[in-house]
């Protein structure tokens, strides 16, 4: 569980990112944190795993103040993703790569092999255990950066820009992916600029703008709401925005899903034709 | 990353920031001159005090004292290492002349620091590429120059990233002995270098694109001219350099210490 107790946070250079958020992110729920750039996301989410500590308030994972504990310890607990993979790959093969984490968490020699196996597994990579990670596609790299936060298990997982550089193919993936760690109780946290893949997760929507929360609640209702999504530059999916379009006809306006929509669109024409 | 940060030119307005680079740079290598004949600590502070005037006039205390402070580590070192020579060389014994050399060579770096950090605070990349462009060097070096220079804040904040990336997988910097602790830089250097390699190379390509190097003959928007603050200037540095070596030559500089004691008694 993370609470977020009135957190104000400024950069050293004296650009306030984030003021006054508070929020409760519970265990298992999935979390998007959506809001335009500079928006504060990314220095909110740096605070989960300790890399930040805010100028005022507190923030406590598991009931632990994170300016209690080394980042380290809490990354035992947070594992996190960066948006850009190329900023942690530096071992000679993919296998290294993903044991670098097991390694400085001091797991034993044998658990750290399975759990490298389980990971390359998972993320479909296991051909690739023995090439450099510089060799591999962005895409690639990407799924790597994920393998290797992943393979020590975390209770908490954040990702920043998870989908960017990723083909259709490999969203729908990551999608699966995600739904899976939700079976497992585990918590998900992205950040993302993406609404078409927020429209399909479906989960809990964090509206940021200008440092603070302007918005909390499901993708249904986020979503769908375009006064506070203009205010945080954010287009509703396209499906939404047909249906917006649409609101002479009777339809509901708080659609995000593709299937849904063909319901409900069918229905609107066959009430027609009686 | 506070000496990077003591570096970064910011652009304000002042007479200083007006001053044509080449002259300023003449100025540097003047007080660098000056700064490594010497040896004795009387000089050496005028030479520290002399630059004040010059970074008050520049607005840039902030940051001038920021660069300052993360040169102090080094300083640090510099001062232990020259007071533990001398020490030894003195035969065991701490005496006022060694305490007062070590003090010196750690000034001496300090003096050269400074001037160094007034000189990067108040010019702009783009004035300084200029300077070297007029001074006839080819501007493939210029350009190259100048990107490095406009590069190094840029590096500086993806080594933070690095740092935080790798923290995140449970890397503890601080930790172990010290071979270990090098070693954990290993983890942050090779992302680093790659990344920088490949933005070089992205960069490349990008000026290529945009018909990089087409003409032979290059025009500058922008030409530097001499202004009446510029002469002054000179006639400053060659004072300093001729009064410097004037003394250096001629008199005998007392230590800090027979200085102290003779205004005391």
């Amino acid at each position: 569980m993370i609470e977020v107790k009135d957190v104000h946070f400024a950069y050293p250079n004296g650009v306030e990112a984030l003021k006054g958020v508070s929020l409760t992110i519970k265990n298992g729920e999935f979390i998007a944190i959506m809001g335009e750039n500079g928006a504060g996301k990314t220095t909110l989410i740096k605070h989960f795993n300790g890399l930040l500590k805010p100028t005022k308030g507190s923030i406590f994972v598991d009931k632990v103040e994170t300016t209690e504990v080394s980042v380290a310890a809490l990354a035992r607990t947070v594992g996190f993703v960066f948006q850009n993979p190329d900023n942690q790959l530096f071992s000679e093969t993919v296998e290294e790569e993903i044991a670098f984490a097991l390694k400085n968490f001091g797991f034993k020699e044998k658990t750290i092999k399975g759990r490298v196996t389980w990971a390359l597994n998972l993320l479909g990579l296991t051909q690739y255990r023995k090439t450099s990670p510089f060799m591999l596609s962005g895409g690639e790299r990407k799924r790597v950066a994920l393998a290797s936060v992943l393979a020590w298990n975390p209770r908490i997982l954040i990702l920043d820009e998870p989908t960017i550089g990723q083909d259709h193919q490999q969203k729908e993936k990551l999608l699966q992916f995600i739904l899976q760690m939700k079976t497992q109780r585990k918590t998900i946290i992205i950040v993302t600029h993406d609404v078409e893949f927020v429209a399909e997760c479906d989960p809990r929507v964090l509206l940021m703008h200008q440092g603070k929360i302007v918005a909390d609640g499901e993708a249904r209702k986020v979503l769908t709401n375009p006064e506070i999504l203009l205010h945080a530059s954010i287009i509703p999916p396209q499906i939404t925005q047909v249906f917006l379009q649409l609101s002479d006809f009777e339809l509901p306006k708080e659609v995000i899903d593709v299937y849904e929509a063909r319901e409900k669109l069918l229905n609107a024409l066959e009430r027609k034709a009686k | 990353m506070s000496v990077f940060d003591g570096l970064k030119y910011r652009r304000v307005y002042s007479p200083i920031h007006n001053l044509d680079p080449r002259i300023k740079f003449i100025y540097v290598c003047a007080i660098f001159a000056a700064t490594i004949i010497y040896w004795e600590l009387p000089p050496l502070i005028t030479l520290f005090l002399i630059q004040v005037p010059f970074v008050v006039l520049a607005g840039v205390q902030r940051e001038w004292i920021r660069s300052m402070r993360g040169a102090a580590f080094l300083a640090t070192i510099i001062f232990v290492t020259n007071f533990i020579f001398s020490y030894i060389s003195a035969g065991y014994t701490v005496t006022a002349s060694n305490l007062e050399y070590a003090i010196a060579m750690t000034l001496r770096f300090i003096v050269l620091v400074e001037s160094f950090s007034v000189f990067f605070l108040t010019t702009s990349p783009d004035h300084l590429g200029l300077a070297l462009e007029q001074t006839r060097i080819p501007y493939e070096f210029c350009f190259a120059f100048t990107t490095a220079v406009r590069f190094v804040p840029v590096l500086a904040e993806e080594a933070q990233t690095i740092i935080d990336a790798q923290k995140a997988r449970g890397l503890e910097l601080e930790r172990g002995n010290f071979l270990k602790r090098i070693r954990n830089y290993i983890p942050i250097l090779i992302p680093l270098i790659v990344s920088a390699i490949r933005r070089s190379l992205e960069l490349a390509e990008a000026m290529e694109s945009r018909a990089w190097g087409a003409t032979e003959k290059r025009t500058n928007l922008y030409v530097l001219k001499m202004h009446r603050g510029d002469l002054l200037l000179i006639a400053i540095t060659i004072l300093i350099l001729a009064v410097a070596i004037y003394v250096r030559l001629f008199l005998e500089i007392p230590p800090l210490s027979s200085l102290l004691r003779g205004s005391f008694f």
